[in-house]
């Protein structure tokens, strides 16, 4: 008896029981499916955030007061902080390290911006007139605001998208004057929409204005919280990133047993955090999904088994007229396979489907796997061999005087 | 060899003593030797089959009788290499069944033995054709060749036409002689039957036995059927009775009914063969 055939005996045992067997690919499905997608989700945040990494540039540097282990990608956000890290320090990296091209000192403050009757709570940032250029920024309208805007610490502002379209509906917001903190700004342009980040914050919903500006007048400070560094190539952010540390050490007079009470960061060091981020969060899914596929192959066990015992009689009437025993077993395991395999196929389309559809419903960005598809074939076919060989046995193990006999 | 015991008959059946001439000509096709069989369930045994002796040769027709519980079954599971005997020999066509194993048991109830049962058997939600074809699958016979026998077959047992029915379309009559086509189609050498028309009313049992006499007389296809119906009985040439695990009498009809002439006598058939 050739394989053709017990596949086809198996077959026509399958579609005789549309009903059951469809039910037993549904945990299949499900499995498959879920796997796919929860991969397609994680991978499509990886490569999210690679990209983001790409536009924003390789050679860009954080260089944040504080040390290196109080806090973490998010530092920008915390408004006190140390005092050790000055304007000058700044300076002096432009100006004594080679490997640097530009650089833009950083101070923020939560502030509430009121323009008419209209009022907004936001992050104004205060950068240096280079931050555009280090940020490779855009704007929509208007102008980012100058050197002389920086040295005078003049009262103008650079509005994210977000910003004018609640504060500014209809209005073009260039030439209008904001009140933040009471004091009034002129708006001197709007920044080119950026849309959300990877944890979906709004990075639109933001002031930009000189650095000068936001530490005298709002802040009243005299140190800097963090600064933005351009390395002059990708290649160069490590040695920038070595200068920096040892310019800065000299300059604040650390020890050489004393930690770093500033910490410097590449691009490279955030994707890296960022990927880890990703890659486990990949792993967790895809390990739950990955579950849900193990409860779909001992549902089939399970169907299997009631099927062999319901089909008892079957079995007897296939072992009296010559079935080998072998022969019960291979359809059975076929069988099994076959309710795995199908399964695991219709469950790749659902997941392709579920990922393409992803980004259009929730806006977040997948990736479909190709691994994640083969190794979904290969599990599913496992699961059917596996949890199909336990039932199979007990089909070819079945007495045909017994068996005949069951009700 | 065959047991003629002097135990009295009730039924007025022409019975004789078989001569060992003209009938041991033919090639034994069974051959039973102080054939035991023991059952054990927990502390009990039963003692089924007490040391059977039987020999039934090629082209013979035969009727195995006897109360329920005298061990018909069990003697047709053995001859039909669905069980084995506790003790003794069985040979069947020149073969020593116990020296065989479970693949070759298989082997030989799928090409030299065709099962016909009491509660039909047929694989349900699966049409006729399929059905019968199923004996060939098993058999390795290519599809075509295969569709060609089992249309065959069914038209053999009147069925042609009725190809694509499954079992719950068919009434018992019809699903018997379907089963009597799968039996068929493997040309087996002996055709074992179980009280095959145990669930059947009168009619559609003349129907069966006039198929099996046809088989018989045609196709030379040795045939041993259990009945506990002496009606039945009259429509084969020889009789086994078994009481209490032993043959009690063993005889030969020298003019058996004629199923197909008593066809004939019959009135048409009701409705009852065609719907259902
Ligand atoms: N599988 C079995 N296990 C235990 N006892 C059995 C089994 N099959 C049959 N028997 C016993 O063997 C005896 C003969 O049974 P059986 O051959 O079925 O008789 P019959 O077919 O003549 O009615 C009965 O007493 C029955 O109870
Ligand atoms: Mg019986």
């Amino acid at each position: 008896m050739n394989f053709l055939i017990v596949f086809r005996v198996a077959f026509r045992a399958l579609a005789r029981n549309k009903m059951r067997s469809a039910l037993t690919m549904l945990g299949v499905i499900i499995g498959v499916a879920s796997v796919i997608a929860m991969v397609s989700i994680g991978q499509g945040a990886q490569a999210s955030v690679q990209e983001q990494i790409a536009s924003v540039g390789t050679n860009l540097l954080f260089v944040r007061a504080g040390s290196q282990n109080t806090g973490g990608v998010r530092s920008g956000t915390d408004q006190g902080g140390t005092n050790t890290l000055t304007v000058e320090d700044i300076e002096a990296i432009k100006r004594e390290v080679p490997s640097v091209s530009m650089a833009s000192p950083s101070v923020q403050s939560r502030s509430q911006i009121v323009f008419g009757n209209q009022n907004w709570n936001t992050q104004v940032q205060g950068v240096s007139e280079q931050y555009l250029e280090i940020r490779k920024w855009k704007m929509q309208t208007g102008a980012f605001f100058t050197e002389a805007d920086v040295r005078t610490a003049a009262r103008v502002a650079v509005i994210g998208q977000t910003i004018a379209d609640n504060l500014f509906p209809g209005i073009d917001p260039v030439g209008q004057m904001i009140r933040v903190r009471e004091l009034p700004f002129r708006v001197v342009g709007v920044l080119a929409a950026r849309g959300q980040d990877q944890q979906g914050r709004d990075q639109d919903d933001l002031v930009m204005a000189p650095y000068t500006t936001v530490q005298k007048k709002l802040l009243a400070i005299t140190y800097i919280q963090f600064a933005n560094v351009s390395a002059i190539s990708p290649e160069a952010t490590k040695l920038a990133e070595q200068q920096i540390s040892e310019l800065l050490r000299q300059r604040h007079k650390l020890a050489p047993n004393q930690e770093n009470d500033f910490s410097v960061r590449n691009m490279t060091d955030v994707a890296d955090a960022a990927d880890e981020t990703n890659r486990i969060m990949t792993m967790l899914l895809g390990s739950i999904a990955g579950v849900s596929l193990l409860v779909g192959g001992i549902g089939i066990m399970n169907i299997m088994l009631v099927s062999v015992t319901e089909r008892t009689r079957e079995i007897g009437i296939r072992m009296a007229i010559g079935a080998r025993s072998s022969i019960v077993q291979t359809q059975f395991l076929i069988e099994s396979i076959v309710l795995s395999l199908a399964g695991g196929a219709i469950g790749i389309a659902v997941g392709v489907g579920i990922s393409l559809f992803i980004p259009k419903m929730l806006g977040w960005p997948t990736l479909i796997s190709p691994t994640a598809i083969f190794g979904s074939v290969v599990f599913s076919a496992a699961i059917g061999i596996i949890f199909g060989f336990f039932p199979a046995r007990k089909a070819a193990g079945l007495d045909p005087i017994e068996a005949l006999r069951y009700e | 060899m065959q047991v003629t015991s002097a135990i009295k008959e009730p039924n007025p059946v022409t019975a004789a003593a078989i001569p060992p001439s003209a009938q041991s000509v033919a090639k034994p096709i069974i051959e039973i030797d102080h054939l035991h069989k023991v059952y054990k369930t927990g502390d009990v045994e039963v003692h089924a089959l007490r040391g059977v002796s039987l020999t039934i040769r090629e082209g013979e027709f035969v009727a195995i009788m006897g109360t329920s519980g005298s061990g018909k079954s069990t003697m047709m599971n053995i001859i039909g290499c669905l069980d084995r005997p506790t003790r003794g020999k069985y040979t069947l066509d020149g073969h020593d069944v116990s020296e065989l194993s479970k693949d070759q048991r298989a082997d030989i109830r799928n090409l030299k033995i065709g099962f016909v049962f009491q509660g039909f058997n047929l694989l349900s939600r699966t049409s006729a054709l399929e059905n019968v074809e199923l004996p060939m699958l098993y058999a390795n016979i290519p599809t075509e060749e295969r569709q060609k026998r089992a249309r065959e077959a069914l038209t053999a047992v009147g069925l042609a036409g009725r190809e694509m029915n499954h079992p719950n379309q068919l009434s018992g009559g019809q699903q018997q002689r379907v089963a009597i086509a799968r039996a068929l189609v493997n040309r087996p050498t002996l055709i074992l039957a179980d009280e095959p028309t145990g669930n059947l009313d009168t009619r559609t049992s003349t129907e069966v036995m006039e198929i099996f006499q046809r088989l018989n007389r045609e196709q030379g296809i040795t045939i041993v059927l259990v009945t506990h119906e002496q009606d039945i009985a009259e429509y084969t040439k020889r009789v086994v009775v078994f009481r209490d695990g032993k043959i009690r009498r063993d005889y030969r009809i020298d003019e058996p009914r004629d199923a197909a002439e008593e066809m004939k006598q019959l009135p048409p058939p009701d409705e009852i063969d065609q719907e259902e």
